[in-house]
């Protein structure tokens, strides 16, 4: 039997309230650490439970950082990337509204590992509550001796700030993250540097996810071995999935890493609407749809790369079969062109033509050519822009036209959506 | 504008070490507290901050979540990002279109609603979703719409 720990507190009324954490042995994590654990103890820990990071690209969070350099003379600081924005996605929010005290206790760990004295915690203004929860959570935290000055009675000095986002997916890269802290348009940059050497001021720098902080005291509380006995050897752990589309039980589920997909979404979320799955988008909107026929892949880094997918922020998107493949391909690529930062040609240009294409097919007025010139451009913005963002669109765009390109041609030959 | 702001601000500052950060969340505070942000506040900032105005206006320019425009007194962003489009969100644009009789981007004659679509509100597991100004309205369907539109126009009434 799979224990929650994520999700655990969340039905208990009050569970935001430092008070209701405590209760539920909050914060004695934070305090086996600071009194037990030198930073580099508390590393190999981290390297050891093999968690791997929970914002997309699934980077081992203990190397990431170990990559932090010692003594340079400068502060280094510590980031929370709760710019959740990617389209399916809503597991960080429901951790800063219901339990943002299990958040903050992971940064402070991490910011121990670190030696970081400052954190920034980036958060979409959109998420109102959530940044009210989280504001809310470090007064109290302040005012228990959490936060500031000697933490605990120890050495150990940490303050943590809120940086509230003003509507850009982009932030949630996080060289743009930090141009945006430091008060640029979010525009990404190459890497090398990477941010742990020379990121946030020039100053070294580690970037986590709200749930990957929201893991550790929990590691430390149940031991490394906990963790690895749960989900697959490469990248174990507790999981959360977010469940939407057309599928009956929409919701947030806690289950282990590299559950099947088939049965996560017939099992758990009660299989779709229509009673027939046509495909499912596995990792939010830039994760490449996986057709009906593939679904027994497991949900973790690995299984669902080999799959040519991935498993990104793990929103599971269901489409069942009343659901329109070129529209949803359509209404992907507007997503991508609107919120492409503009600095690289291939993506800004590139999703705006294909953009084009789209929604002359969706309207019915494709024409036989169509296809191969999606193709094209999908060809031609793949792996030729900085950041990630136009690799998304051109491989979650490239999926749609490899296991539907029947519902492409019927657009064509129909001159009108057959759905709608 | 920025006058009985001044002790927030000052907070703003003491959180980072550069001034060009206390941009965004001054940007933040002075939209929440007079609204849009026109006339002169992008050059009272700067100044504040002692920062070059096109520094401002680099960043009210890029982030969607800064009016430069006036908008009416409810907000409408309603998400048809790929969950609330399965869930039908593009009959409740239709609903509201129609209800308040404006195209998506415009705003009332009489200033009192602006109807925008905007990308994934976080929310996709009650889709279809709208926010009016700070507060989430989810599993939106025709008559939970009209309720509240009809909730929102009595509240100006009265």
């Amino acid at each position: 039997m799979f224990d929650k720990v994520l999700l655990k507190n969340m039905e208990t009324p009050g569970s935001h309230l430092i008070t209701s954490y405590e209760a539920h042995g909050g914060y004695e994590s934070l305090a086996k650490v600071l009194k037990g654990y030198s930073p580099g103890d508390l590393i190999e820990l981290v390297k050891d439970a093999n968690l791997k990071g929970r914002g997309g690209a699934g980077f081992p969070t203990g190397l990431k950082w170990s990559f932090v350099p010692k003594d340079t003379g400068k502060p280094v600081y510590l980031c929370c990337n709760a710019d959740e924005s990617e389209p399916g996605t809503f597991k960080d929010r429901a951790l800063m509204e219901k339990d943002p005290h299990m958040m903050i206790e992971g940064m402070l760990i991490a910011a121990y590992a670190i030696g970081a004295e400052i954190s920034y915690i980036y958060i979409r203004g959109e998420y109102t509550l959530s940044i009210e929860r989280v504001e809310e959570a470090l007064k109290q935290a302040y005012a228990k001796g959490l936060l500031g000055k000697n933490i605990l009675s120890t050495d150990f000095s940490h303050d943590i700030y809120v940086h509230l986002g003003a509507g850009a997916y982009i932030c949630g890269e996080e060289t743009a993250l930090l141009e945006s802290i430091e008060g640029r348009r979010a525009q990404p940059k190459l890497k090398p540097p990477f941010p742990a050497v020379a990121g946030l001021y020039e100053c070294p720098t580690v970037i986590n996810n709200v749930e990957t902080f929201a893991c550790l005291p929990h590691i430390i509380e149940r031991g490394v071995e906990w963790f690895r006995g749960i989900g697959p050897d490469a990248s174990p752990g507790p999981k959360l999935y977010c469940l939407s589309g057309r599928v009956r039980k929409p919701g947030l589920y806690e289950l282990p890493m590299g559950i099947s997909l088939r049965e996560l979404v017939e099992n758990h979320a009660g299989g779709a609407r229509s009673g027939t799955i046509k495909a499912v988008i596995p990792g939010g909107v830039s994760a490449p749809m996986i057709p009906e026929c593939d679904l027994d892949v497991g949900m973790d880094f690995d299984s669902l790369a080999a799959a040519g997918s991935m498993l990104g922020s793990a929103g599971v998107i269901v489409l069942d079969d009343a659901a329109c493949v070129v529209r949803v391909a359509m209404c992907t690529m507007d997503f991508f062109n609107e919120e492409s930062c503009g600095k690289c040609t291939p993506c800004r240009e590139g999703n705006d033509w294909a953009s084009k294409v789209l929604h002359r097919l969706e309207a019915g007025a494709g024409r036989r050519e169509d296809i191969d010139q999606l193709e094209f451009l999908c060809e031609g913005i793949f792996g030729n822009s900085f950041c990630a963002l136009g690799d998304a669109a051109a491989w979650s765009l490239g999926a749609a036209l490899k296991h539907f390109r029947g519902e492409f041609e019927r657009h064509i030959d129909e001159g009108k959506c057959p759905f709608h | 504008m920025l006058t009985g702001l001044e002790e927030q601000i000052d907070i703003i500052k003491s959180r980072y070490p550069t001034r060009r950060s206390a941009i965004m969340p001054t940007l933040a505070l002075a939209q929440a507290s007079e609204g849009p942000l026109r006339g002169n506040i992008l050059k009272e900032i700067a100044e504040v901050l002692d920062v070059p105005e096109i520094w401002v206006f680099e960043i009210a320019s890029f982030y969607t979540m800064f009016h430069t425009e006036p908008v009416g007194k409810f907000h409408i962003k309603l998400c048809t990002n790929v969950s609330c489009l399965l869930c039908e969100a593009s009959q409740i644009r239709e609903q509201l279109e129609d209800r308040l009789q404006i195209s998506t981007g415009e705003t009332t004659a009489d200033g009192l609603f602006t109807l925008s679509t905007v990308e994934c509100l976080g929310s996709c597991d009650t889709a279809p979703v709208m926010m009016v100004n700070r507060d989430y309205h989810e599993n939106l369907n025709a008559k939970r719409v009209e309720d509240l539109l009809s909730q929102l126009m009595l509240q100006v009434k009265d």
